[in-house]
């Protein structure tokens, strides 16, 4: 019952359902002359991205971090910093005037979330549970308060840029660009199905539903996990470069604790524990901000309403009530 | 300004009674939040929620009475209800369920109380005059002086860190709240309704959220958001005091508090020595936001379990 393809039968066709929408639906509402259509679709794919890679910690670790917005800002200021400095031509390092590329952009959102992962996450798994969620959060928020009030890159009124290039695409336009963020998600989702199927990932789900029996076979819980919150933060860094770029600006509202609990949301909407559960969830959020959006100022009031009901009664998510059942993982 | 020293022992007092009352709203927000998730395992996200609710029930009703009086116990009731209300309808389907989903449900709860007091009360802050009997200022050894009502928190601030304690540790209802925290199960086996104590329990924590809500309101602006910075940093409190500890929460509060306000008013200072006045203040406000943080860090590597937790697993 593991992957995409050996799935029960009812997950498979909505896992297949769900990636024709994504493939074809931007290009359907392009040729039917609805171009914001791309746009809504570009969204998605990046939160879908960064919801697969908060899953990777959240899901396969059982580690709930509330701090992940930490990496998806961090990602989103690398690409910003790249930019501008290529823009600019101040230099940035080592006499290096940053870049516009988008793949170095996402090198360097990853290498910089890496960077803050490892200490935050070597730090907050000394505990568990409760406490592993509120000091993710506090880390989160200082990163945030950081940037609010350090002024050389936009302070508190962010970072704007000119979106980057890509190699052979013309990433300026709405659907080249979505191509670049549908290849990010989909990368993303085979490292997901690599790494869950891979030792370490066997060992990583052990950790999570039993951690003495794992210390008990001689394997360290601590090292796993913090492979898995470092790969996680990774993930999360790439998808944040990406949506700077979409939005041609890193804001400080990235790095906030509201968009922490999205990506916790996006997973538990769409279905903990299966491949597809976080893209799902992406796809089902952004459809309901812009269809909600579109029909009250409020809707966030209805959205909350969504989600109480998903976590009192619907604890499979989405996929869950099609598939049936409930995931731990 | 020439005759003024820097660092007087008027104005260091000044700030360190600042840090002392931003330290007792912290320990009535992580009082609450450490009590609701000692007896009952939950962890409320809509804390900070609740706190808002007492702020706007604060100035509304003050606003509509021209009391401040009213306002307060407007305050503490609104929150109090809305506490029962939350524990009753949504939260007992969710003991003994994964935290993740406990996490989901008080998430979605800020959402639909945010943007439900949005809609009743508009996008304006709310503005609330300090009570005409505790305006003023009282002089401070060394030549200062304080407000009044800011004195008057702290008091409280006090006045409730011992009536918890009393609470807790000489009544009944302390006595169920005790065995509550140690064995769940037992008590209710021993016949007390559980049911009833962890609605109470709840409210109390509310409560305890709604007043220093509706103190604060005569201090800062009423707005939709106030409360989740409130709530992160009774986080950083409960880590550092160790969760499930009332000591914990009022020595981490006031820990948090002086350290932040302190760093906040020395730290541009400091860096004033080394560097021009308009980069230091920059700097000075930058480092200053990341210290409290940093104390976290630093006593979870030293006590993962916090300064007054018990060893957790």
């Amino acid at each position: 019952m593991k992957s995409l393809i050996s799935a029960s039968p009812r997950e498979a066709a909505a896992n297949l359902a769900i990636l024709a929408l994504l493939i074809l639906g931007p290009w359907a509402a392009l040729s039917a002359g609805h171009p914001f259509y791309v746009t809504l679709a570009t969204k998605a794919a990046i939160l879908a991205l960064a919801a697969t890679g908060l899953h990777l910690a959240l899901g396969l670790g059982g580690l709930v971090s509330f701090g992940h917005a930490a990496f998806f800002g961090l990602g989103g200021y690398a690409a910003g910093i790249l930019a501008t400095h290529a823009g600019s031509g101040e230099a940035l390092i080592f006499g290096w005037a940053g870049s516009r590329e988008i793949l170095l952009m996402i090198c360097a959102a990853m290498g910089l979330a890496l960077l803050a992962a490892l200490p935050i996450g070597a730090i907050s798994l000394r505990t568990s549970g409760v406490y592993f969620l509120m000091i993710t959060l506090a880390f989160a928020q200082m990163i945030y308060y950081f940037a609010l009030s350090w002024p050389a890159y936009g302070g508190d009124d962010g970072l704007s840029f000119r979106r980057g290039i890509f190699p052979g695409l013309n990433s300026a336009r709405p659907l080249p660009f979505f191509w670049i963020c549908l290849g990010a998600l989909l990368i993303g989702l085979a490292i997901f199905q690599i790494l869950r199927a891979s030792r370490f990932g066997t060992a990583l789900e052990a950790t999570r539903q039993n951690p003495q029996r794992v210390e008990a076979l001689g394997i360290e819980p601590f090292g796993l996990r913090l492979t898995a919150f470092a790969l996680s933060a990774m993930m999360v860094g790439a998808a944040g470069a990406l949506f700077a770029n979409l939005n041609r600006f890193a804001s400080p509202s990235m790095l906030s604790w509201q968009m922490s609990g999205e990506l916790i949301m996006l997973i538990l909407l769409g279905g903990r524990g299966r491949l597809l559960g976080p893209t799902a969830g992406a796809l089902l959020f952004v459809a309901m901000e812009h269809v909600l959006g579109g029909w009250t100022e409020r809707w966030q009031f209805f959205l909350g309403l969504a989600v109480l009901g998903v976590a009192v009664f619907a604890r499979g998510g989405f996929l869950g009530l099609i598939a049936g059942g409930r995931r731990d993982g | 300004m020439p005759g003024i020293s820097p660092l007087s022992f008027a104005l260091l007092l000044e700030q360190l009674l600042n840090g002392l009352q931003l330290g007792v709203m912290l320990f009535l927000m992580a009082a609450g939040l450490t009590l609701i998730f000692g007896v009952m395992g939950v962890i409320n996200l809509a804390h900070g929620a609740l706190y808002m609710i007492g702020a706007f029930a604060c100035a509304a009703v003050a606003a509509a009475t021209g009391s401040y009086w009213l306002g307060l116990a407007a305050a503490l009731t609104a929150a109090a209800a809305a506490g029962a209300l939350i524990e009753a309808t949504i939260l007992r389907r969710l003991y003994g369920r994964d935290h993740l989903e406990q996490v989901l449900a008080t998430f979605a709860l800020i959402l639909i109380i945010s943007e439900g007091t949005r809609w009743i009360f508009g996008g304006f802050p709310l503005f609330l005059d300090v009570p005409p009997l505790l305006q003023g200022a009282a002089p401070l050894p060394g030549g200062g002086a304080y407000p009044i009502y800011r004195l008057a928190i702290i008091g409280v601030g006090a006045a409730a860190a011992l009536g918890l304690h009393l609470l807790i540790s000489r009544t009944r209802l302390g006595m169920r709240i005790r065995a509550g925290e140690s064995d769940r199960e037992m008590i209710g086996a021993l016949g007390v309704e559980i049911g009833r104590l962890y609605t109470l329990v709840f409210a109390l924590g509310a409560a305890l959220a709604g007043l220093a809500g509706g103190m604060i309101g005569a201090l800062q602006s009423v707005q939709v958001g106030m409360g989740e910075p409130m709530l992160i940093l009774a986080f950083v409190v409960i880590v550092i005091g160790g969760i499930g500890s009332i000591w914990g929460a009022l020595v981490g509060a006031v820990l948090v508090g002086v350290v932040d306000t302190m760093g906040r008013f020395l730290l541009p200072k400091a860096f004033a020595l080394a560097y021009p006045p308009s980069e230091a203040s920059a700097m000075g406000a930058a480092v200053a936001s990341l210290l409290i943080y940093l104390l976290m860090a630093v006593i979870l590597a030293l006590r993962p379990q916090g300064l007054f937790g018990a060893p957790s697993r």
